[in-house]
C-alpha cells in the first residue's frame, strides 16, 4: 500500500508514545544511572565509574548464566521447530477436528506462567507426580530436585509442552493459506510427498517459520517464571538463567550497581536481536 | 514526589542529552532533506540514515563493552574507535 | 478448506476460493486424506500431541479433587474420594478469591487502555508515512522483546514516586509496556488489509475523522480489535514478575498468592492445584472465540 506523507499522524501516535515512555524510558535511564554508582541504600549514591561493567564482563557467574541461556534457547528451538512443523503438516484441514485441535493445542499458551511451573513441579515429583512416579516405577533414577541433568530435562520438556503449540499454530496458518490449485497441480504432475513439502508447503511456511524462530528465540532468552517455580535455579546454579540471576541479584541481594550493569548488557543483546528481527520482517514485507 | 531515587549524575545526564541532541539533529536533517537517503549498502538491504545512526550507536555500545572486558578501563580509545566505526557505517552501510 | 472459517484466516490473500476451485473439491479431499505419508493414520500425530498436552493438566485437575491425605498417601490415577473441599477453601477465604478479583481487574483495565491508545496509533502506521515512523515502530517492538527483569529493578521506585504502588492501575500501566506494542502490531496488520479507498470515499462523503473511525472503520476491523484485546488479556493474565513486584496486599494477583502459599504452608497441594485449575478457566473460555485468529495474532497480524 502506498502511504501518504503526513506528519500530523504524530498526534495519533502521541498517546502510545507517552504511555510506553513512562514505563520504558524512565526505568531505562534509572538503570543507566545505577550502573555507574554504588549505594548502601537510602538513596545515597557514590560514583563508581565503569567498575560494575568490568566486574560483570569478567565474572564467571555472568558468562555461565549467558551460556546456559544460549544452550537452552538452542535446545528448545532444535526440538520445537521440527516438531511444530511435523504436527502442523498432520493437522486436519477441515471438519470438526479443526476447532478441537486449535483450542486444545492453544490451551497451554493461556496458562499463567507460574501455574505452568506449578503444573510441572507437581507432575515431575516422584512421590505425587504422574511423570516422576511412573519413571520411578519403571526403575529410572529421576529426580529434578537433586540431579542437574534431570532438572534440565524437566525444564526443556516443560518449555516444549508450553510453546510448541505456538510453532504449530503459526505453521498451520501458513499451510491453510495455500490455494487448493497448488495441490491439484502437484497431483497431476504425480509429485511425491517430499516434493509437495519441499516445493509447495515449505516456501509458503517460510515467512511464518521466520516469525516462529525469532519469537521463540527471544522469548526463551528471557525465560524467568517457569524454571524459577520448578527448580528455583537449582540444583546448585544449573538452571540459573540470565533473568533469574538478575532478579536474584537485584531483589535478593540488593546489589543495585552490578544488577544494573547486567541489565544494560542484557538489554543491548536483546536490542541487537530485535533489530535483526525487525530488519528481517520489514524486508519480507517489502518483498511482498 | 521526589526524583532522588533516579540518582542522576553529570556523566549520565550528558550521555542522555547527547542522545537526545543526536535525535533532534536527525529530525532537523530529515526536515532539511527529506527521504532519509535510502540505499543498499554492504549489508545488502535498504538502510536510511536513521538506520545508520542506530547501527552506529548500537555498535559503539558493543565496542565499549568489548574494550572494557578485553583491554581495560580507559574508554577514550574505545570512543575513538567508535567514532571511526560510525564514520565507516555512515559511509558504507 | 472451502469453509468460511478457513478463509477468514487468509484475509490478506483475498477471496481464496473461486467457483473453479470448488469444482475439484472431491478430488482435493481425497488428496488431502492421502497426504499424511499416504496412510490412514495421520490423525495419530495430533492425537498423541494433544494427549501429551493434556496429561499434566489432567493431573492438576485430578489433584484438585483429592484430599491432601490421598495426594501424599496413595497414588491413584483418579480421585478415590472426590472432594470439593479445596475449591471451598478458595471461595470462602478472602485472601484467595480476592486474588482472582485483583487479577481480573488489572487485566481488564490494561486491555481497555492498551486497545484504546493502540487504535489511533495503528491507524497512523497503516495509512501514513511520517517523520521517524519506522524507528518509532522498532522502538515499540523492542519493548515487547525486552525482558521484564531488566525494567523490574527501578519499577518499584518509579511507581512509588507516583504513589501507585499496590494499586490495580500500577500493574495495568506496567503491562502496557509490552501489550501496547503488541496491540499496535496486531491492529496495524488487520488495518492494512482494509483498502485505502474506503477512507478516501468516506472523507469525500463529508465524514470527519473521528466519525469515520468509529462509524465505518472500527466495524470493518472488529475481528482485529477482538484479537488484539484477546492478546492483551492473555499476556497480562500470564505475566507474574511485574505484577508481583508492584503489589503487596491490596492488588495482589492470584498468581502471586499462589507462590506465597507454596513457600509458607508448602503442603496444601490440594488447594494449590484447585487455585491452578481456576486460573485455566478464563483462558479456556476466551480461546474458543478467537480460535481462527490466534495464529494471526501470534504472528503480530502478519500471516
Amino acid at each position: 500500500m502506498n502511504k501518504t506523507w503526513n506528519n500530523k499522524a504524530w498526534f495519533l501516535v502521541l498517546p502510545v508514545m507517552l504511555l510506553v515512555m513512562f514505563s520504558a524510558v524512565i526505568p531505562l535511564m534509572t538503570v543507566v544511572n545505577y550502573s555507574v554508582q554504588d549505594t548502601f541504600g537510602n538513596n545515597v549514591f557514590f560514583w563508581a565509574g565503569t567498575e560494575w561493567f568490568e566486574q560483570m564482563l569478567n565474572s564467571r557467574r555472568f558468562w555461565d548464566a549467558m551460556g546456559r541461556n544460549l544452550a537452552f534457547s538452542f535446545i528448545v528451538l532444535a526440538i520445537q521447530i521440527p516438531l511444530g512443523v511435523f504436527i502442523a503438516l498432520n493437522m486436519p484441514r477441515k471438519g470438526w477436528g479443526v476447532p478441537v485441535c486449535l483450542v486444545l493445542m492453544a490451551l497451554p499458551l493461556l496458562i499463567p506462567w507460574n501455574v505452568v511451573g506449578t503444573i510441572w513441579q507437581v507432575f515431575g515429583r516422584i512421590d505425587i507426580g504422574l511423570l516422576g512416579h511412573t519413571l520411578a516405577a519403571l526403575g529410572i533414577d529421576y529426580n529434578y530436585v537433586r540431579d542437574p541433568v534431570d532438572a534440565w530435562i524437566t525444564v526443556v520438556l516443560m518449555d516444549v509442552w508450553h510453546w510448541t503449540s505456538l510453532v504449530v499454530l503459526l505453521c498451520y496458518a501458513g499451510l491453510v493459506s495455500i490455494p487448493d490449485a497448488y495441490y491439484q497441480a502437484a497431483r497431476i504432475d504425480g509429485a511425491s510427498r517430499w516434493a509437495i513439502f519441499r516445493y509447495i508447503q515449505l516456501p509458503k511456511m517460510k515467512r511464518v517459520l521466520t516469525i516462529a524462530i525469532l519469537l521463540r528465540f527471544m522469548d526463551s532468552f528471557m525465560i524467568y517464571t517457569e524454571p524459577f517455580v520448578v527448580t528455583g535455579g537449582g540444583p546448585g546454579n544449573s538452571t540459573t538463567f540470565l533473568s533469574i540471576d538478575l532478579v536474584k541479584m537485584a531483589v535478593g541481594q540488593f546489589d543495585l550497581g552490578p544488577a544494573a550493569a547486567m541489565s544494560i548488557i542484557y538489554f543491548l543483546i536483546i536490542l541487537l536481536m530485535s533489530w535483526v528481527f525487525y530488519t528481517v520482517m520489514t524486508n519480507y514485507d517489502s518483498e511482498r | 514526589m521526589t526524583l532522588t531515587w533516579m540518582a542522576w549524575t553529570w556523566p549520565t545526564a550528558v550521555f542522555f542529552a547527547t542522545i537526545f541532541l543526536l535525535l533532534a539533529a536527525m529530525c532537523v536533517w530529515e526536515y532539511v532533506s527529506p527521504g532519509g537517503n535510502p540505499r543498499f549498502g554492504i549489508l545488502r538491504f535498504e538502510t536510511t540514515r536513521g538506520d545508520r545512526l542506530f547501527v552506529s550507536l548500537l555498535g559503539s555500545a558493543f565496542i565499549h563493552l568489548a574494550w572494557l572486558g578485553l583491554v581495560g578501563p580507559n574508554l577514550w580509545w574505545a570512543l575513538a574507535l567508535s567514532v571511526v566505526y560510525a564514520i565507516g557505517v555512515f559511509r558504507y552501510v | 478448506m472451502a469453509g468460511a472459517k478457513d478463509t477468514t484466516m487468509t484475509l490478506r490473500d483475498g477471496a481464496a476460493t473461486t467457483p473453479a476451485a470448488r469444482e475439484g473439491q472431491g478430488t482435493i479431499d481425497r488428496t488431502m486424506r492421502r497426504r499424511g505419508a499416504e496412510s490412514r493414520f495421520w490423525w495419530l500425530v495430533p492425537t498423541i500431541y494433544i494427549i501429551f498436552l493434556m496429561l499434566p493438566i489432567y493431573w492438576l485437575i485430578n489433584m484438585s479433587f483429592k484430599t491432601n491425605i490421598e495426594i501424599t498417601g496413595t497414588f491413584s490415577l483418579w480421585p478415590q474420594n472426590p472432594t470439593l473441599r479445596n475449591y471451598m477453601v478458595i471461595f470462602t477465604d478472602a485472601s484467595w478469591y480476592s486474588g482472582y478479583i485483583n487479577s481480573i481487574l488489572y487485566v481488564a483495565i490494561n486491555t481497555v487502555l492498551s486497545v484504546a491508545v493502540a487504535l489511533p496509533a495503528a491507524y497512523a502506521f497503516s495509512r501514513y508515512r511520517f517523520l521517524g515512523d519506522k524507528h518509532l515502530f522498532f522502538w515499540l517492538l523492542t519493548n515487547r522483546m525486552a525482558p521484564p527483569a531488566v525494567f523490574a529493578l527501578p519499577f518499584f521506585q518509579l511507581y512509588s514516586a507516583f504513589g501507585l504502588i499496590d494499586t490495580h492501575i500500577a500493574v495495568a500501566l506496567a503491562h502496557c509496556l509490552f501489550n501496547v506494542p503488541l496491540a499496535v502490531w496486531i491492529l496495524e496488520g488487520f488495518m492494512s488489509g482494509v483498502p485505502k479507498e474506503i477512507d478516501e470515499t468516506a472523507y469525500i462523503d463529508g465524514y470527519s475523522f473521528p466519525r469515520f473511525f468509529v462509524k465505518i472503520f472500527m466495524p470493518l476491523i472488529a475481528s482485529g480489535i477482538g484479537v488484539a484485546a484477546f492478546f492483551c488479556f492473555m499476556f497480562s493474565w500470564v505475566e507474574l514478575l511485574l505484577a508481583r513486584t508492584l503489589t503487596t496486599t491490596a492488588a495482589k494477583p492470584i498468581a502471586a498468592t499462589m507462590t506465597r502459599t507454596v513457600s509458607a504452608s508448602g503442603l496444601d497441594w490440594g488447594v494449590l492445584a484447585a487455585a491452578g485449575v481456576l486460573t485455566l478457566i478464563p483462558g479456556a473460555l476466551v480461546i474458543y472465540f478467537v480460535r481462527n485468529y490466534i495464529a494471526k495474532g501470534f504472528a503480530l497480524g502478519r500471516v
